[in-house]
């Protein structure tokens, strides 16, 4: 078999799944977000729920979701995607309906809205990208950013005494039992994508299954906000940021069981 | 005839809503409104109709939970009080923007702040002129009897679906809690998923099929160009809602020489009054907006010819009175407009509004 024939469709053991947009993504080189819809888009496309999904965009980085997956969406307000979520949700029980929201988004002006759709339950999945920084604002700190980790608004480095600690939300809706399935990822190797790509389509399922809320943090490098180079963003995340936010299963149950150890 | 009962205004909404064929109301608890989500709860028409009713953690949560639904082209709602509304208008500014039909309900309390629980129409500006950021208007109707209440809920979801855009009920304590006979509405079915995709398929957000492109539910544009022709194509819509949508009613009009300007609580203040002067032999009549947006101005164009003085009367510092004026100037005329009002949560009596009549005009 010669180069030409390796190429042939039929001889192709991987493509770009057609729900992936061919449109030029907004985000940085090296950003998260761009592998995260990959998987997004493949966990839609496999399990064909293409017609009945409805996604939730954030403020943030990721306003502009809505123009890569090839879904119906609707754009939310600073923190509010849970809200629409539920909405949707509510009347539209034969739908799947999923946020995808960063931690500025989430854990910050968000926190109500997060925990009271978790709490509550509601068959929604969440995907939220922690990074650890205000990407789209240019780089602030976020409730998730790390102590003495620097950014445009805490030059000095985060001050523990001035800003607080930083926000491990997940644990928080892991103790919810509103929620069935949650669990911390990431992408940035190819064997951390497989992963989250079954972990994201075990989220789905529950989902479809009516077992509540569905929680998946996906540990997140911003090279531009942290002012790294994408290689040296992955090393510092994974020296420093697993190891406040380790990689695994917070929680597999199901919906209203009790959550004792965490 | 429809089914009379003696009812609440706040219970009517609720029963308003069920009959017109909702799909879902989210609220959260205020004073005076509460009876709204407490009607629904106890009637539960999930089991009758399906309509689902949820009581949201927070009025921001219930104004977005009403985003989301509504972007699924289904019958949404929510309903507050004046404190509730501003914690709401973030959201209503982003359905406006995303132009989403909806309803919302503002039984108005006094303010500002936490102010008062008694009745009140300050929140006139609020409801008229937008309220949150950007340029937007809410198509808003202003009842002034517990029939009102009842003949408006599907009215508003009408004008709502008819022109994309949230419509609003600026109504206060007093017509909520208020008892009158009601004609209730026949029940209307809630759409079918098909009758909602050949209805709103080209923007609602159902998931979707290979037979269309993606549909997106967004206020966000950052390309400058492509923002002005979204205000540009709002404001087409908006003068198209002026043109068609102006309601009033006229009260002892055609011969008066001096009008009372109000609505809702004020207006049935102001007709009492004008019962009372017309015993006097005094000329005065009642023009009572019911659109406070669209404004019905061209009722003004018709009556400035032999009205002599518009007094308006309000449960506020004065606020219509701005639009009354604009009117009666943009009319060419130089009738004088003037101002009564009470604040605080205080309904003024029929012979205090008559006494402010008498006082500003005709003894002049």
């Amino acid at each position: 078999m010669d180069s030409k024939d390796i190429i042939k469709p039929e001889n192709l053991v991987y493509g770009k799944t057609p729900l992936l947009n061919d449109v030029v993504m907004h985000y940085c080189p090296g950003c998260s977000h761009g592998t995260a819809h990959k998987v997004l888009a493949e966990v839609i496309d496999e399990m064909g729920i293409q017609e009945k999904t409805i996604g939730i965009a954030p403020v943030g980085c990721a306003v502009f979701a809505y123009n890569y997956i090839d879904i119906d969406w609707q754009e939310a307000a600073h923190g509010r995607a849970p809200a629409l979520a539920t909405g949707v949700a509510r009347l539209n029980p034969d739908k799947f309906v999923f946020t995808y929201q960063g931690d500025g988004d989430l854990a910050s002006i968000g926190t109500s809205e997060i925990i009271h759709a978790c709490n509550r339950g509601e068959n929604m999945m969440v995907v939220f990208i922690n990074n650890g920084i205000y990407g789209m604002t240019g780089g602030q700190m976020a409730p998730t950013t790390l102590s003495g980790m620097v950014t445009s608004t805490t030059p000095g480095g985060r001050n523990i005494d001035l800003n607080g600690f930083p926000l491990r939300i997940t644990d928080i809706v892991a103790q919810l039992p509103g929620t069935s399935y949650v669990t911390r990822q990431s992408v940035h190797t190819p064997g951390a994508v497989r992963k989250i790509k079954r972990a994201m389509k075990k989220a789905v399922q529950n989902v479809l299954d009516k077992k509540g809320t569905t929680f998946i943090e996906v540990v997140s490098t911003c090279n531009s906000g942290w002012k790294m180079t994408p290689v040296e963003a992955n090393e510092w995340m994974e020296k420093n940021m697993i190891s406040y936010y380790p990689i695994g299963d917070l929680k597999d149950s199901v919906k209203g069981e009790k959550v004792s150890n965490h | 005839m429809g089914e009379l009962r003696l009812m609440k205004g706040n219970e009517v909404i609720a029963e308003a809503a069920i009959r017109c064929g909702c799909d879902g109301y989210f609220g959260y608890p205020i004073t005076p409104q509460s009876e709204v989500m407490e009607t629904l709860m106890q009637r539960a028409p999930w089991n009758e109709t399906g309509m689902v009713v949820l009581q949201a953690e927070s009025e921001v949560a219930a104004i977005n939970m009403v985003y989301g639904a509504a972007a699924t082209g289904k019958k949404v709602m929510t309903t507050s009080s004046s404190p509730g509304i501003s914690l709401m208008t973030e959201g209503i500014s982003y359905i406006a923007g995303a132009e989403l039909p909806c309803l919302l309900v503002n039984v108005q309390r006094g303010g500002p702040g936490l102010g008062t629980i008694q009745p009140s129409q300050a929140d006139y500006n609020q409801a008229v002129k937008g309220g949150g950021h950007g340029d937007y208007k809410l198509i808003v109707l202003a009842p002034s009897s517990v029939q009102e209440m009842n003949d408006f809920v599907g009215l508003a979801f009408d004008l709502a679906f008819a022109y994309r855009n949230p419509a609003m009920i600026l109504t206060d304590g007093a017509i909520g809690q208020m008892m009158e006979k009601v004609e209730l509405s026949e029940y209307v079915p809630r759409w079918t998923p098909e009758e909602i995709a050949a209805k709103w398929g080209d923007w609602a957000t159902t998931g979707k099929p290979k037979t269309r492109n993606k549909n997106i539910i967004t206020s966000l544009e950052l390309d400058p160009d492509k923002m002005e022709r979204n205000n540009l194509r709002f404001q087409e819509k908006y003068r198209e809602i002026e043109a068609r949508e102006q309601r009033a009613e006229n009260i002892m009009c055609d011969d008066a020489e001096y009008l009372f300007v109000a609505f809702g609580t004020s207006a049935r203040v102001c007709q009492k009054a004008v019962e009372v002067a017309r015993d006097k032999g005094l000329k005065v009549g009642l023009l009572r907006p019911i659109t406070l947006y669209p404004f019905p101005k061209n009722v003004f164009k018709e009556l400035c010819g032999h009205v002599k003085g518009f007094l308006t009367v309000e449960m506020n510092a004065g606020q219509m009175i701005e639009d009354v004026k604009l009117t009666v100037h943009e009319a060419g005329y130089a009738v004088p407009v003037e101002h009564f009002g009470r604040m605080g949560g205080i309904i003024p009596s029929p012979s205090e509004v008559l006494d402010a009549m008498v006082k500003t005009f005709i003894k002049r």
